[in-house]
């Protein structure tokens, strides 16, 4: 797919690539329905509860039904909000989190931008979504959505930076931002060569700020439902909620994705014996295992406050996160040159 | 220098955090609170002034309906009030069931603010655990007398049902299930690291505070105040049983968590010594006159109900009817602490506090 990139622009070609974005958004949007009857069936089961098993078989429309809730439902706008800037948030928040999916390879053969700076890329566009947190937050009018898009700024200063050092440790290991050849430096045979074991300091502070950059329990301080009760969005209604929740999802799928790529060995078999079993099934497997995690963490863990969120981000993960840098190019320095 | 502005916030009446319909006006110098006023009155009733043109048996619901998490010590104290006015006899095993019922609530009532509390603070698990555990207690309050919630059981003189056959069983088996799932709950959240940061030293205050503004129960004892009617104004059968009365030391809201934990503890510590000692037969109502009219005077009696000191102050000018009837809500002094505390804390320690503090806004409002 990443060849069609590389070839000049005709409308042909333009007409192809959009065909494959919009592909793409499909899948994506499954990923989303389906991650979401995942999340409810994972924690209901961790609840005591039986999950969604109403509509459709063993409930698997139930997300497909709220959808169309969500589609049906009464578009409203406050009289008193500023009515430009909240109509761009839901949008601006979408964008971001779909385009940083382009830079991901999900096998040797299936990727769709090979950008020599994807790491880069992705760091700077996922941030943009924040700034729609804010905007959305302050065009509400409504000061529980001020808050709440006030602590999202304060988070995001706080959880980029420790995010973007933590995985300087995984460049400076492949020499390269590009995340392909990263998947292909971590090839080894055996699970040990993934960055996860090398790199375990760097792993544990990215997945920290990362859950911290998906406003997940228990960083899910900007939408603290039993303070704020929804944040930033409270006043959102209908379709342009859903294109909230669907950007917090598809963040949900482009960081499971990102972690399996930097750390887990990508579409790497964890044994040589394994390899005959083909590399997008492993990375299917992690990926979900991260998914996940991810809602492992949500049901069992408490909200931190927003000051202990910041000490966390600025006093721990980030000189952590330096020192990491600090030990990996030493090491490379002294045994590997 | 930008122009900044203290920001106006209603929280309340309807907040998911404010467990029912009470607003507090904060206002916010950012996250800051620098003043907050408490408003209340959404759910008043008017239960005292009704009260005046019923008779005693009939304000029993009413009573039912203040602090309903915890209505059994309700129906008790004005049921014991009467009793007391009227120097009645109850029987041995009324007493045993009231007792019984009493501190299942206690259980089922801290089991609440449990998993509420903890949702509060942003985990949505324990909530479900604790309303699992309450189930329990919930139908086995149902199988005694048909109600989950308001109970109706108690009367003047002795109890409404006796115990179902194997009811007495099923309370036995009860005990050691709650033991096992309280160090679940230990596991689970008393450990656990964002917890313990989120409320230790959290709405701290001193003893001496605490007797001035009349707190008591849990928000009393975390002072280190020993301070426990069962123990120490001994109603019912309680002088009959062992049981520590659990206090803190630092006064914060890790202090009263870990308190009401341990009251858990030592319900079941009574539980199981009452199960034992449960007689076998018996009549569960004692003479009681047909119309129930206390001699004209006045009582205030006081138990400890699972949020602090109830009391019911009954006047009486020898009619069906009371003259006068008050209920001393624990919740209702409690909360007057708040504003106090609120000053300097952020909008995230509001709700730590308030959730401390352990409202139920039925009985704030009465």
């Amino acid at each position: 797919m990443g060849a069609w990139l590389d070839e000049p622009l005709s409308w042909g070609n333009a007409l192809v690539l959009f065909l494959w974005a919009a592909v793409f958004l499909l899948i994506v949007l499954g990923f989303v329905t389906y991650a979401i009857y995942y999340e409810r069936k994972v924690i209901g089961w961790m609840q005591l509860r039986v999950g969604p098993n109403r509509v459709g078989p063993l409930g698997l429309l139930q997300t497909v039904a709220d959808i169309f809730k969500l589609l049906i439902k009464e578009d409203t706008i406050p009289r008193k909000a500023d009515r430009l800037l909240f109509i761009l948030a839901p949008a601006l928040a979408f964008i971001p989190s779909f385009a940083v999916l382009a830079v991901i390879p999900y096998s040797e053969k299936l990727y769709f931008a090979d950008l020599n700076v994807g790491l880069l890329y992705y760091a700077a566009l996922s941030g943009i979504t924040t700034l729609a947190i804010v905007l959305g937050g302050w065009a509400s009018n409504n000061k529980y959505a001020l808050l709440g898009g006030m602590r999202s700024a304060a988070q995001m200063i706080s959880y980029e930076v420790p995010l973007v050092i933590s995985i300087v440790g995984v460049i400076l290991l492949s020499g390269s931002l590009n995340l392909k050849d990263i998947v292909t430096a971590q090839d080894g045979g055996w699970f040990w060569h993934w960055n996860l074991f090398p790199q375990i300091i760097g792993f544990v502070v990215f997945f920290i700020a990362a859950v911290s950059e998906l406003n997940r329990t228990p960083f899910d301080l900007p939408e603290a439902e039993s303070e704020l009760i929804a944040g930033y969005h409270v006043e959102y209604s209908g379709f342009r909620f859903a294109f909230f929740m669907l950007a917090e999802y598809v963040y949900v799928y482009a960081i499971a994705a990102l972690t399996t790529v930097l750390f887990l060995g990508g579409w790497h078999a964890p044994a040589p014996f394994l390899d005959f079993v083909p590399g997008i099934i492993w990375f299917l497997l992690k990926f979900a295992f991260v998914v996940f995690s991810l809602f492992w963490i949500r049901a069992t863990f408490p909200r931190v406050r927003i000051d202990q969120l910041m000490s966390l981000g600025w006093k721990v993960l980030l000189p952590v996160a330096i020192a990491n840098v600090f030990l990996t190019a030493l090491w490379l320095e002294l045994f590997v040159k | 220098m930008i122009r900044t502005e203290e920001l106006l916030l209603n929280v309340g009446p309807q907040h998911p955090s404010t467990h029912g319909v009470f607003r507090i006006v904060v206002k916010l110098d950012g996250e800051v609170i620098t003043e907050a006023t408490p408003v209340m009155g959404y759910l008043h009733r008017g239960t005292e002034k009704i009260a005046e043109s019923l008779n005693f048996t009939q304000i029993i619901p009413y009573t039912d309906r203040m602090d309903y998490v915890s209505a059994m010590t309700n129906n008790y104290v004005l049921v014991h009030a009467v009793e007391t006015m009227m120097g009645l006899e109850v029987p041995l095993r009324a007493e045993f069931l009231r007792l019984i019922v009493m501190e299942l609530q206690r259980v089922a009532s801290h089991l609440v603010w449990w998993g509420t509390y903890l949702l509060d603070i942003g985990a949505m698990s324990p909530f479900l655990y604790a309303f699992r555990d309450r189930e329990t207690i919930i139908n086995l309050f149902n199988e005694l007398c048909g109600a989950r919630l308001t109970y109706n059981y108690m009367r003047v003189g002795g109890v409404k049902w006796d115990a179902p056959p194997g009811w007495i069983d099923k309370v036995r088996e009860f005990i050691p299930y709650m033991e096992k799932k309280l160090q679940e709950y230990d596991k689970l959240v008393t450990g656990n690291e964002i917890f313990l940061a989120r409320i230790k030293g959290v709405g701290r205050y001193d003893a001496a505070t605490a007797i001035d503004y009349g707190l008591s129960g849990a928000n009393l004892r975390c002072t280190g105040v020993r301070w426990d009617l069962r123990k120490d104004e001994p109603y019912s059968l309680y002088d009959r049983f062992e049981f520590d009365v659990p206090v803190g030391s630092s006064g914060d809201c890790y202090d009263r968590y870990r308190v009401r934990l341990e009251e858990i503890r030592q319900s079941l510590r009574i539980l199981r010594q009452a199960v034992e000692q449960f007689p076998q037969d018996g009549e569960t109502m004692g003479k009681v006159p047909r119309v129930i009219r206390p001699p004209a005077g006045e009582t205030y009696v006081r138990i400890e109900s699972p949020r602090g000191e109830i009391g019911c102050h009954i006047v009486s000018k020898g009619k069906a009817e009371p003259y006068r009837l008050k209920f001393r809500r624990p919740s209702f002094v409690n909360l007057q602490i708040l504003p106090k505390l609120l000053v300097g804390e952020t909008m995230t320690n509001l709700i730590t506090i308030l959730g401390g503090i352990d409202i139920v806004v039925g009985e704030v409002d009465a």
